[in-house]
């Protein structure tokens, strides 16, 4: 059983790594992003924002909804660590706490 | 029941008494001077780093999570109660929910003035005296409440997994 996991996780590395070969190099300046996005807003953010740092731009503005939903996904997290791990029973002391009743 | 040689001594039940657990070691003098100097300064700074989101590099996530961990840095160099006495659970839950409904908030503001969900620029007359950066400071209101929601789910998480959710003791 071991073995059958091992090979599945290799199977499955090596799948993504054979789909990273087909990625644009880093930075390529003719990657489809390059080519297309990146001169758009490399050339409009100042007069349609008016805000020198791209990135938040980029962030807050144009990928509104997606930021939107990363702090919901935040807020989930939060709320999920609350739910699956607070515990309102009082701390066990004493004899209890050693040997724990089954 | 305790005994004690002199029966006229009154035993003032302090702080101490309070973590007479296995686990618990008192923390050091050095370690609590140095974290009580530099918590402030790691809380201005990530202010600062919100504040500043839109000009310089940083942002909401960023100085939310440097706020969570100076309040953190506050539960590992006293102790939890420490922190839980200032900061307690039902504020960091409001907190958590508050910073997502700022940001919505914001974006179902710009639809009621007329624009469509997360467009900043149709909030323009709400600050008559700065139209042109009108998208500036709707991201800057966003960025805010991304801050507040991430510091306060930091916080929650932390407390959560250090005491096991009893929120009494833990590291």
């Amino acid at each position: 059983m071991k073995f059958l996991g091992f090979v599945i996780v290799c199977l499955t590395g090596g799948l993504l790594l054979y789909g990273t070969m087909d990625l644009p190099d880093w930075g390529d300046p003719a990657s489809p992003a390059s080519t297309h996005l990146s001169d758009y807003y490399i050339e409009h953010i100042m007069e349609e924002t008016r805000v020198p740092n791209l990135v938040t731009a980029v962030l807050a503005d144009y990928r509104g909804y997606d930021t939107m939903f990363e702090t919901a996904v935040v807020f989930c997290a939060g709320l999920a660590c609350f739910l699956l791990l607070r515990d309102f029973r009082p701390k066990k002391t004493g004899i209890s706490a050693i040997f724990p009743r089954v | 029941m305790l005994h004690v040689k002199n029966p006229g001594t009154r035993i003032i039940p302090g702080n101490e008494f309070e973590h007479m657990d296995r686990e618990w070691v008192p923390s050091d003098r050095i370690i609590k001077t140095v974290c009580r100097i530099l918590i402030p300064f790691i809380q201005i700074y990530a202010l600062y780093v919100v504040a500043h989101g839109d000009f310089s590099p940083g942002g909401g996530f960023q100085g939310g999570v440097i706020f969570g961990s100076s309040l953190i840095l506050m539960a590992i160099s006293y102790n939890l109660k420490t922190l839980m006495k200032r900061v307690t659970e039902k504020f960091l839950s409001i907190f958590a929910a508050t910073g997502v409904l700022i940001y919505v908030g914001l974006g179902v503001l710009a639809m009621i003035m007329g624009g469509r969900f997360l467009d900043y620029s149709m909030l323009a007359p709400l600050v008559p005296w700065d139209p042109g950066h009108i998208r500036a400071l709707g991201m800057l209101g966003v960025e805010i409440g991304v801050g507040i929601a991430v510091m306060a789910v930091m916080v929650i998480i932390y407390v959560n997994i250090v005491s096991e959710g009893r929120h009494d003791e833990g590291l």
